[in-house]
């Protein structure tokens, strides 16, 4: 395994996790653009693009481009973030040039009228898809809450409202200043010969200049707050809560996961044997979010409505015992093996490495190995832990429920 | 890289399989034992997943709360499933833990506990799971076209029903257990880091001296044709259909796989070009191929908005039956490609082929390797894909609809 990196004269960065002996490779452009760097009446940009990315370029339509995805064989998909816009594929290792031509060609879509009308008829039914899911639109709400003006307020799909609003021209405007070389990373893992994938990037990407591309940053508030919001189909009650965490360049993150694992994970922890095993919840988990300038320590919890006032009364004594039940060494020892296997587990396959790789890179500029982040999950202490147990009681928090009446 | 599959019958009926992948650190095992819905008592609906359920909380040494510990402790990945003809564990961990995760998986099918003190705790965990289904309306769409599709026995849910979860009891789980959990027509399949010799040593010890045997009754599934729909305030429409297809056994299965793949595998696959690229019709639809014992259907999922609804399942059937005019060459040639890499793929996870061997022998009785597959997929020709349209054309639909408006299915279609 060896880990290779080089910064084209456009400012197109290239890393890769090189693994002669894996059967296939994945390859990723990585643009660091999200929901986060929209303007509000522009809500839902960067998730639209990224669909209009497969719609062609000048020289594919959009059936060659999918007819070419599947002739390479591939597995390719997308996916857009509060922060990052991430399109992938994983081929195998002797379609390497053919892969990176057209993934590289359709970072320059051409955004055609035509397409891009049919396209937001797509959009909106996959609005429409998640706001009849459950949480019910509460993970938008809570996060319109607790971030207020702060950027990271947006919806990544917009709303129905926004995306009925864009139009094609605004749409360029923005691909042109946010997919400059400078803001992409081209990432690789598995079996993947680097020297020529620099080659063909260089070749591929010559034309396309660099733009300032800056993020406005900024800590948010942590506000206090309690929204209940009633959805008559709904059976079960859904209710999230956010408490402000750490941004992802803050190591203190490993000390929050393991926190929130011994508390909060879907099996084996606290919040399990006092609410999941014993039938009173279906789900009741902890979880952590980072961005750039901050993060998220957040609670998630459905049970019927009758139960929904005691079960939050016990999460949240749970999560204020820091004093009287403080944390054991086989919670700690439990909660990192778990992690860590997990982690080892799942690095098998390069596409779950293209993640991890692109992901570490984007948020810390830095190649990380498997190895060398089980090691930081292993050094967390107990003192550490309890610390940040103990604070979690006087934390502010923003909670929104929603109930069927 | 070289494939073997390795197989060894214990005299008690237990099948092992085995494929080593020597460059992985991990293993994974699927262990399926042969009992499932259909096996319950027409009043106890559930009873399969409960009873199950409750064997996981303590068996052997450990009690409930030890299993989770210890499966931590090892840093196993691990899931349980029960169907309609079967029961499941897959587990997933480092190669050197897998002789006490596997202890664990056969304690708790040899000696589970069977607490009184967490009957009631079980039955208040399956009956909030079976009540969430309501707010999952693209899963219940699916459960409801099984009921409809494969009637009262076949057709059932892992999940029972409300009033047979109320009324099971502890001595109903145990009577289950004591009937139908035995090694016998039992499956263990292992794939990942571990060598063929030593493993069947460990299987041998740990399951060797189980004996039990159990009198599967003779599966006799149909499936009938039918609509429902299920009133549901909401604004897409959930469409789940069903239609006729030679199931997983048949010798023409592979023709019936590649017809789903030209509709539904990858980006420029029918359905997705049809419904969703040229009309912007859906943000999903998909078709996939389901066997249950020898009944084979394929089943398609399209979620849209209510008033868009009708012509979106007009397109989708359209697009179907449309196979009769004829498949390109090119898009055969995709479908291949997109084979041939998945099947490399595999070869990069232990899970994905330790579940894929079990499915295999419980179907075939026996694993067709890598290069089987491959030379069966590069038989598939545009006209013998076609021909096989024509021989099995789809037929006997059933259709769920869950949303505001009814539908209704295009003439012609029966």
């Amino acid at each position: 395994m060896e880990f290779r990196s080089v910064q084209l004269d456009n400012g197109l960065e290239i890393v890769a996790e090189v693994n002669p002996s894996a059967f296939s490779q994945s390859l990723g452009y990585f643009v660091k653009t999200g929901s986060r760097d929209e303007t509000p009446k522009m809500a839902g940009v960067s998730h639209f693009l990224e669909h209009m990315v497969f719609k062609g370029t000048d020289k594919r339509s959009a059936e060659d481009v999918n007819q070419e995805l599947d002739d390479l064989g591939s597995q390719s998909n997308a996916y857009t973030s509060e922060e990052q816009t991430v399109y992938y594929m994983s081929v195998l290792p002797e379609n390497q040039s053919h892969a990176l031509e057209l993934l590289s060609d359709i970072m320059r879509p051409a955004l055609r009228d035509d397409d891009f009308e049919t396209e937001k008829q797509v959009i909106i039914e996959e609005i429409a898809m998640y706001d009849d899911q459950p949480p019910y639109g509460a993970v938008e709400r809570a996060m319109e809450e607790f971030f207020g003006d702060h950027p990271l307020a947006r919806r990544v799909l917009g709303t129905r409202e926004t995306v009925l609003d864009l139009d094609p021209e605004s749409m360029r405007a923005y691909h042109q200043s946010r997919y400059a070389p400078n803001n992409l990373t081209l990432v690789a893992a598995g079996a993947v010969n680097f020297d020529e994938l620099v080659e063909s990037a260089k070749r591929l990407t010559a034309s396309w200049l660099p733009m300032d591309t800056s993020r406005s940053l900024q800590r948010p508030k942590s506000p206090q707050a309690d929204i209940e919001m009633v959805h008559p189909p709904a059976t079960q009650q859904y209710t999230l809560q956010h408490a402000l965490g750490v941004p992802s360049s803050d190591s203190y993150r490993y000390v929050l996961r393991v926190l929130a694992s011994i508390l909060g994970d879907d099996s084996g922890s606290r919040l399990f044997w006092s609410l999941v095993d014993n039938g009173l919840a279906e789900s009741a988990v902890l979880f952590t979010q980072e961005f750039d300038d901050c993060g998220l320590f957040s609670i998630y919890t459905t049970c019927s409505p009758e139960q929904h006032a005691s079960n939050w009364e016990i999460i949240q004594n749970i999560l204020s015992s820091g004093t009287e039940k403080p944390i054991t060494d086989r919670e700690i020892e439990l909660a990192k093996n778990k992690i860590c296997s997990g982690l080892i587990l799942s690095s098998e396959r390069p596409s779950n490495r293209l993640f991890s790789v692109g992901g570490a890179w984007l948020k810390r500029e830095r190649y990380e190995t498997v190895a060398e982040v089980a090691a930081n999950y292993q050094r967390v202490t107990r003192a550490q832990l309890q610390e940040a147990f103990e604070k979690l009681k006087s934390r502010s928090t923003v909670t929104v429920t929603v109930r069927p009446e | 890289m070289e494939q073997s599959i390795f197989q060894h019958t214990f005299p008690n009926g237990l099948v092992l399989l085995g494929e080593p992948m020597p460059w992985l650190e991990s293993v994974a095992f699927t262990l399926l034992i042969r009992v499932g819905t259909s096996d319950e008592p027409s009043d106890r609906k559930g009873l399969a997943g409960l009873a199950f359920e409750m064997m996981q909380r303590g068996a052997g040494e450990l009690d409930s709360h030890a299993i989770v510990e210890e499966l931590d402790f090892l840093g196993v990945e691990r899931s349980s499933s029960v169907s309609t003809f079967h029961t499941s564990t897959s587990m997933a961990c480092m190669a050197s833990v897998l002789e006490p995760t596997l202890k664990i998986a056969v304690s708790i099918l040899r000696e589970p506990h069977f607490p009184d003190s967490e009957m009631e705790e079980a039955r208040q965990s399956s009956l909030l799971e079976l009540a969430s289904l309501e707010d999952d309306p693209s899963q219940k769409c699916f459960t409801e076209l099984k009921k409809a599709r494969f009637g009262e026995v076949y057709g059932r849910i892992s999940l029972g029903t409300e009033e047979g979860l109320v009324a099971i009891t502890l001595d109903d789980c145990k009577e289950y257990w004591g009937q139908h959990i035995s090694p016998s027509g039992a499956v263990l399949s292992v794939a990942g880091n571990f060598k063929w010799d030593e493993l069947r040593e460990l299987v041998e010890r740990v399951i060797g001296d189980w004996n039990g045997n159990s009198n599967p009754h003779k599966p006799n599934v149909k499936a009938y044709p039918s609509v429902v729909h299920v009133e549901h305030d909401s604004q897409q429409t959930h469409i789940a259909l069903a239609y006729d297809a030679v199931p997983y056994q048949h010798p023409e299965y592979y023709q019936s796989r590649g017809l789903v793949g030209i509709l539904s595998d990858g980006m420029s696959s029918r359905l997705f070009s049809e419904v969703r690229e040229k009309r912007g019709l859906v943000y999903s639809v998909s078709a996939s191929s389901h066997s249950l014992h020898d009944c084979g259907s394929v089943m398609c999922y399209a979620g849209t908005t209510a008033a868009r609804a009708q012509e979106t399942l007009d397109v989708t059937i359209a697009t179907i039956n449309a196979i009769r005019d004829g498949i390109d060459p090119q898009e055969l040639s995709r479908l291949k490609s997109r084979v041939r890499t998945s099947l490399v793929m595999d070869q990069e996870s232990s899970s994905a082929r330790s579940s894929q061997i079990a499915y295999d022998w419980v179907y075939l009785k026996r694993v067709p390797t890598r290069s089987e597959v491959l030379s069966e997929v590069d038989k598939l020709t545009c006209n013998s894909l076609l021909e096989h349209f024509n021989r099995f054309p789809p037929r006997s639909w059933s259709m769920v609809t869950i949303g505001p408006e009814p539908l209704e299915l295009p003439n012609g279609i029966s």
